[in-house]
């Protein structure tokens, strides 16, 4: 038993991410809750990750249809599901092996289906061109993209700019890769934008220790809940052309938009825009994922990235790679399929909030606006005696905020030490749905007051 | 391949997708109760949310009962299964949290020749040292104790050993380890300090008579407590192969037995960089372990369509290896399990000749980069490439070379699988005899 502490450095040196000790407290409190222990209210609200349906938003119809009639094709005869839905599926079972979903398919995704998402990015940039042979379905996560750019050894360590705060995954994912993290801070107060002096001092910083290869955005923002402006994004494409760096454009929560004055473009588009020497060589690989947006099917592990610019020989590699992978869950390529051709007039695709300042009233609390994706992450303005306690504790001050959040209120949070922020501030990751706002009022105005 | 799936499984993935289903009168009540057992231990009641990332409780605890079941009664923990992408994510994890070292201390892994390409692929990946050692090709594949004793004191001198990976049954080679060859394995990982990794994924496929599946945990069990509270060992079973068959859902897990616990730590942290495995593949798997029980309603179809399935892989298996056996120059071992035929082909000199000047097609790039024998530095195509590729062209027939898979210096396989239905295979091993005799005409 004993060799195996030897294991390998890099998965020794990831972070260990706190969720454990929240999640598991609030597993505990869903125990409890069950056996009726618990008086103060009668469900944990899990609002610690982007998770729609665990939150309690019901999937969408004609999805689970689809995915139903692909799975158990004897669907098809049934009178109760919809022509469109049986159409869709039998189109679907058609590109697949055998009419199976159970077949493994090409390791890159399903041909028709990456025509599908390539026509999507098509229109949903007004026309700029995409190729499906540019398009990688995976099973949700960017690790595969990350093996092409990293490299972990000595002076040569791969560093990656990444966003503070982020959201930590991510960050996890890069460390198991053995790549170095190079932090850029986002200004909270002027609403969590992307300052190009700052990423300038990251990069020159960066560069002492390790080898900057690549610079990571996730737009709209996770935890922030921004969504940058064009000219924020021209000045990163235009940076990342001076520094020659790649670009990994995380776009997840494009189509959770909010609103009436904001707009989703991706990187894809402006790049495009921005004169054919810059557009014909900055490399980009850009991001998206049926676990968000208005599907939220994250359990089903469906995404895929585009890349923009790369050379040819890379690309190649990068199909070696995937086909080392066997082939992406067929669920998650079915959700793809359906989120990028849903069905026409009629059906929604975009949420349609109104512009809202969640946490204007409360004192101790101050928070950006809501622009997109799915949180808000508002600045905790903790009394001293807050911020000693939790110390006392070897806690982090946000975290020890989130754990009483937890147990008075059964809301579960994430603490803002998990996403990164400036020393000696204090944030957390929240959802903006009614009945977790109103719980957190009436607690955040007893927790000022235990602690003042 | 065209082999259908199991009714049941189907119906239940079914009802998990779109519950509105379990509603509707056609679907059978031991569907529908798994369908709302499944749905209630998942996030929102759905199929969409994130679970945890070693795997749906429930699932893990059902997973555990079909162990504990199929190794007559050993226990076994849920929170040592880990639920995964296929078991091929499983199997790259284990080999993540392994691989470590620099030079002399590099870690070695030991690997049969032939094998599956998952292996040496992540090796090659994790900057790992392979450690090949050689299966008897005269002795119906099996893995003699002294051909492991052999490669590892070679790899000593270069690398450091630390893991051990079996393949049981075989791919590409069908074998199914006999208990003696199982307990010897277990005793040498014990003595080296190895730590074992068991790809048992086509446990159900076993044909020969005469053979029969005995799980590594379940041996190393009965070994008594000198070996199975000290060898480390994980095991991988998925729901690709066997009866199901249901590739694309990515369904599987890993058990890991004797981990040090700050190692499991390490693990479970790990696994959760990758959020989830794909929940219809998990829920999937639970069907698997927790299939129709005699007294249910969905009982006899279930039980009718697993062993029709099997039982035709069995004849399939037999038929395969009998009529390449008549094609002279064409040599193939039993198929006692697994889904593949792993025959020797004997190749003209002039071939072989012929091969080494034809450079790789570029079109097959891709394959000749992940099956071609890149360490031989050789020009041109391996031989049994180039048999393959004369092969596609002429008849359509599409097999893999053995070189992808590893073989011994100067001998020449190809792999095919048994899937096509008996009428298909019967066309296609037609069709490769005709084609070795042309071809060992074309080139004698």
């Amino acid at each position: 038993m004993s060799f195996l502490r030897e294991i390998s450095p890099l998965v020794k040196n990831t972070f260990l991410s706190e969720r454990d000790v929240l999640s598991i407290c609030a597993a505990q409190i869903a125990a409890e809750i069950q056996q009726d222990e618990r008086k103060n209210y009668n469900e944990v609200l899990d609002l610690s990750s982007g998770d729609l349906h665990r939150g309690g938003i019901k999937s969408i119809t004609f999805v689970r249809q689809v995915l139903a009639a692909c799975f158990y094709p004897a669907l098809l005869e049934d009178d109760s599901l919809p022509l469109d839905v049986k159409q869709r599926a039998d189109g679907l079972l058609r590109q697949c092996d055998g009419g199976s979903v159970g077949s493994y398919t090409d390791s890159c995704g399903i041909v028709k289906i990456k025509q599908c998402v390539s026509k999507f990015i098509t229109r949903r940039d007004g026309g700029v061109p995409s190729s499906p042979d540019n398009i990688f379905i995976t099973s949700g996560s960017q690790m595969l993209m990350l093996k092409l750019l990293v490299q972990s050894g000595g002076s040569c360590r791969t560093g990656v700019l990444i966003p503070v705060p982020t959201y930590a995954t991510f960050t996890q994912a890069l460390e198991d890769q053995g790549a170095a993290i190079i932090p850029y801070h986002l200004c909270e107060e002027q609403g969590w934008t992307l300052q190009v002096e700052e990423l300038r001092r990251a990069l020159h910083a960066g560069r002492r220790t390790c080898n900057p290869v690549a610079l990571y955005i996730c737009n709209p923002g996770n935890p922030t809940g921004i969504i940058q402006s064009r000219k924020s994004i021209e000045e990163v494409i235009r940076f990342a052309a001076e520094e020659r760096l790649f670009l990994l454009a995380d776009e997840v929560y494009q189509s959770c938009v909010y609103g009436e004055d904001t707009e989703f473009e991706s990187y894809k588009k402006v790049l495009s825009e921005m004169g054919s020497t810059i557009a014909s060589t900055v490399e980009l690989a850009s991001f998206n994922s049926a676990s968000k947006g208005f599907m939220g099917e994250c359990g089903l592990r469906g995404g895929y990235v585009e890349l923009v610019n790369l050379d040819p020989a890379v690309k190649e590699y990068t199909r070696t790679l995937f086909s080392t992978r066997s082939s992406p869950p067929v669920g998650g390529q079915i959700a793809l399929d359906l989120m990028t051709d849903p069905p026409k007039p009629g059906d929604p695709s975009f949420l349609t909030f109104s512009e809202v300042e969640v946490f204007g009233e409360i004192p101790g609390i101050s928070c950006q606006p809501l622009k997109a994706g799915f949180f808000v992450f508002p600045c905790l303005h903790l009394p001293l005696r807050a911020i000693k306690w939790a110390k006392k504790k070897q806690m982090e001050p946000d975290m020890l905020y989130c754990l009483h959040l937890l147990e008075e209120t059964g809301l579960h949070v994430r603490p803002g030490c998990e996403f990164g922020q400036r020393k000696d501030s204090y944030h957390f990751r929240f959802d903006t749905m009614e009945d977790a706002l109103q719980r957190l009022k009436t607690f955040h105005k007893q927790f000022m007051k235990e602690f003042s | 391949m065209g082999q259908k799936p199991i009714t049941f499984f189907r119906q239940v993935l079914a009802l998990c997708s779109y519950p509105d289903l379990l509603e509707d009168s056609k679907f059978p009540e031991d569907a529908k109760s798994r369908a709302r057992r499944i749905l209630q231990a998942c996030g929102g009641g759905s199929l969409g949310a994130y679970s945890t990332s070693q795997g749906i409780e429930i699932i893990r605890q059902d997973v555990a009962r079909y162990i504990e079941r199929r190794d007559g009664g050993i226990p076994c923990d849920p929170d040592n299964i880990y639920l995964s992408i296929g078991a091929s994510d499983a199997i790259v994890t284990m080999l993540k949290l392994l691989v470590s070292g620099e030079g002399m201390s590099r870690t070695g892994v030991m690997i049969s020749i032939p094998q599956y390409p998952l292996y040496s692929a992540a090796l090659a990946e994790l900057g790992a040292v392979q450690i090949s050692y050689y299966l008897e090709e005269d002795n119906c594949w099996s893995l003699d104790i002294n051909e492991l004793r052999r490669a590892l004191q070679e790899a000593k001198k270069h690398c450091s050993p630390r893991a051990l990976c079996i393949i049981n049954p075989g791919n590409p080679t069908g074998q199914v380890q006999s208990r003696q060859c199982i307990e010897d394995v277990i005793r040498f990982a014990a003595t080296e300090n190895l730590f074992l990794m068991s790809d048992e994924v086509y446990q159900d496929n076993v044909y020969a008579d005469g053979c029969k599946f005995h799980s590594f945990k379940k041996v190393l069990f009965e070994m008594g407590p000198e070996y199975s509270e000290k060898v480390e060992l994980a095991s991988f079973h998925s729901t690709s192969k066997c009866y199901m068959g249901e590739c694309g859902f990515r369904g599987g897990y890993m058990e890991v037995v004797n981990l040090d616990p700050e190692v499991k730590v390490q693990l479970t942290k790990l696994v959760s960089v990758r959020l989830c495995p794909p929940v219809p593949g998990q829920a999937l798997l639970d069907v698997v372990v927790n299939p129709p029980q005699p007294d249910e309603p969905s009982y006899d179809t279930f039980i009718k369509e697993r062993t029709e399935t099997l039982a035709t892989l069995a004849e399939k298996a037999n038929m395969t290896q009998e009529i390449l056996n008549q094609v002279p120059g064409i040599k193939c071992n039993p198929v006692q399990g697994a889904m593949y035929s792993f025959p020797r082909i004997h190749l003209p000199p002039k071939a072989i000749l012929e091969a080494k000047v034809e450079s790789a097609c570029t079109q097959f790039n891709l394959i000749s980069v992940l099956f071609m024998d890149i360490s031989k530095g050789e020009k041109g195509q391996s031989p049994d490439m180039f048999y393959c590729m004369k092969l596609l062209e002429e008849t359509g027939i599409c097999l893999v070379p053995g070189s992808g898979f590893g073989q011994r210096d100067g001998t020449y396989h190809f792999r095919m699988t048994i899937l096509p239905s008996k009428e298909k295979l019967k066309i296609v091993l037609a069709k490769i005899k005709e084609f070795h005799q042309h071809f060992t005409d074309q080139y004698s």
